[in-house]
């Protein structure tokens, strides 16, 4: 260990050494890994929402007056349950549609009213909304069937927003993780301008490569695990404040909006990991070129 | 041991011809004069050896290595039988005389008990012993390239090449490091010394190896004359 002792305190002198690259390639990694935890946990809140939409959202089939007795009308029920995207299905006669209805409203309002009017029907939620508008067509094709209520627009556009936030967030991956790469890479080059004399020596007595990169490797690794560990810290910070403002708002009140606790180690875990590999990555990029001949 | 034969070095971006054909061998234990005028070539020998460069035709063996088709992560292991000096010393500037020296033993993964035995060792050889403590930029040039001199040969190599190693120096230092590399090669080690100071080359009764423009114009015991 002792001998590696010298070239590893080099990887954390030469951060020093070069201060103000060494504290833009932490803010640059900071700031790539916040973008892409923030836009992950905005389509991972989507992703719980529309969760939500398809628990609450449900499809009304009304069941036709050929099938009026409530015996044939429970029979559509494995028709429905065969269709693909139904997760459940729930009958609700005549009767009970017409007391629930009761229930909701004024008595004297309901006067007169016969519980003919009421349809036997039943209560449909589906596996994904975004085949809403198929599953609906599938109902309505079904014998018996007279009609199929469903939020069609609503949930298609939670489904659009979604989509799109999986492709930006992808996107923005890609770009901010080669982004850090380079800085981190760039920022390592300067280290290894800044000793250029004492590799060209190492390499002159028969210093094994691994040997050469050790002290980069160790400055990327220290550079990328710092800020991967404060882009952590502020994640935290800015997720609490702003799912703190949308819960606190009028219209937010009725979101549900996922726990940073629920995702905090997922999240530790991820931006550790894409700092290790910039940094280790970076460091050994950044001293390619010296280790050719 | 050098072994060359028919050695051919073209570079490429400047489309220089440096050497054609040059053939020799430096046996172990052999001190040798490697002198020519300027840009005759004698730094790509050198950088031949070291393995720098690569022949672009002809065979370079250098302490059975072959140096024309050594794979690069076999470097670190041949470098490792070659020690290695310049005219400019090559000190880390912002180390003191002993980590210089040391730091080439701790590179190649010396142990710290051999570390401390063997570096006062070559400090003494070079007649350094006292300044260790010493940052490069307070001794004067020729105690700079014996430090040099020592860290080329504290990991034991079989062979010193020293490219103008007095380059820097005035003739009486140039003198006193020529004798230190002479005690050197009687000690044991293969010398090759690359220079174009002929008094200095004719004070000594070694072999002289001749390049002109890239040729090999003579290699006997008869000194350096025109
Ligand atoms: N890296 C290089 N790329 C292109 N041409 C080179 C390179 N190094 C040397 N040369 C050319 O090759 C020739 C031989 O150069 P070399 O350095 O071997 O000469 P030298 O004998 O060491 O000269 P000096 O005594 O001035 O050090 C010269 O013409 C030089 O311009
Ligand atoms: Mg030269």
């Amino acid at each position: 260990m002792s001998r590696y002792g010298y070239l590893i305190r080099e990887g954390f002198r030469s951060i020093t050494t070069h201060g103000f690259m060494s504290f833009a390639s932490v803010t640059i990694i900071m700031a790539c890994l916040i973008i892409m935890g923030s836009v992950s946990l905005l389509s991972l809140n989507i992703d719980a929402l529309i969760k939500d939409l398809e628990d609450q959202n449900e499809i009304v089939v009304f069941v036709d007056e050929s099938l009026n007795d409530e015996e044939s009308a429970r029979e559509l029920q494995k028709n429905i349950e065969a269709i693909e995207n139904i997760s459940s299905a729930e009958f609700v006669s005549r009767d009970e549609a017409m007391d629930n209805f009761m229930s909701k409203y004024d008595e004297e309002l309901m006067e007169g009213i016969d519980e003919t009017v009421f349809r036997h029907r039943y209560i449909v939620h589906l596996t994904d909304i975004a085949l809403m508008s198929q599953t609906k067509m599938e109902l309505e094709s079904l014998r018996g069937v007279a009609k199929v209520n469903a939020h069609l627009d609503y949930a298609q556009s939670f489904v659009t927003i979604r989509n799109v936030v999986s492709i930006v967030s992808l996107v923005l991956i890609v770009i901010l993780v080669f982004v850090s790469f380079f800085i981190m890479s760039n920022t390592i080059k300067l280290a290894t301008f800044g000793r250029r004399e004492e590799i060209a020596i190492m390499k002159m007595v028969g210093a094994a490569n691994g040997f050469i990169r050790l002290p980069f490797v160790v400055e990327g690794l220290v550079l990328g695990i710092l800020g991967g560990g404060l882009a952590f810290l502020a994640e935290w910070g800015l997720y609490n404040l702003v799912t703190g403002r949308i819960v606190g708002s009028v219209t937010g009140a009725l979101l549900n909006v996922v726990p940073f606790k629920s995702v905090a180690l997922h999240v530790f875990i991820i931006y550790m990991a894409v700092g290790v590999l910039v940094g280790a990555f970076g460091g050994v990029n950044a001293i390619k070129n010296y280790l050719k001949v | 041991m050098v072994v060359m034969e028919n050695v051919r070095k073209v570079y490429e971006s400047s489309n220089t011809v440096a050497l054609e054909n040059v053939s020799f061998t430096i046996n172990d234990g052999e001190f040798v004069f490697l002198v020519g005028p300027s840009g005759s070539g004698k730094t790509t020998l050198m950088k031949l050896i070291t393995g720098e460069v690569r022949p672009t035709a002809g065979t370079v063996i250098v302490n059975d290595f072959n140096m024309g088709a050594i794979k690069r992560r076999k470097l670190p292991k041949m470098r490792r039988t070659l020690g290695v000096v310049f005219q400019d010393y090559r000190l880390i500037e912002n180390m003191n005389v002993y980590d210089n020296v040391a730091f080439a033993m701790r590179v190649v993964g010396a142990p710290n008990s051999e570390i401390r035995k063997r570096v006062p060792y070559m400090l003494e050889l070079v007649g350094l012993e006292g300044r260790e403590k010493r940052m490069p930029t307070e001794l004067s040039g020729g105690e700079q390239q014996r430090v040099a001199i020592a860290r080329a040969l504290v990991n034991s190599p079989r062979m010193i090449v020293a490219d103008e190693p007095t380059g820097n120096l005035d003739p009486v230092r140039s003198l006193e490091l020529m004798l230190l590399l002479e005690k050197i090669n009687e000690m044991g080690t293969t010398v090759v010394v690359v220079t174009h100071e002929k008094e200095l080359v004719n004070a000594f009764s070694k072999r002289v190896i001749k390049i002109d423009s890239g040729k090999m114009i003579g290699d006997g015991m008869d000194g350096y004359y025109e």
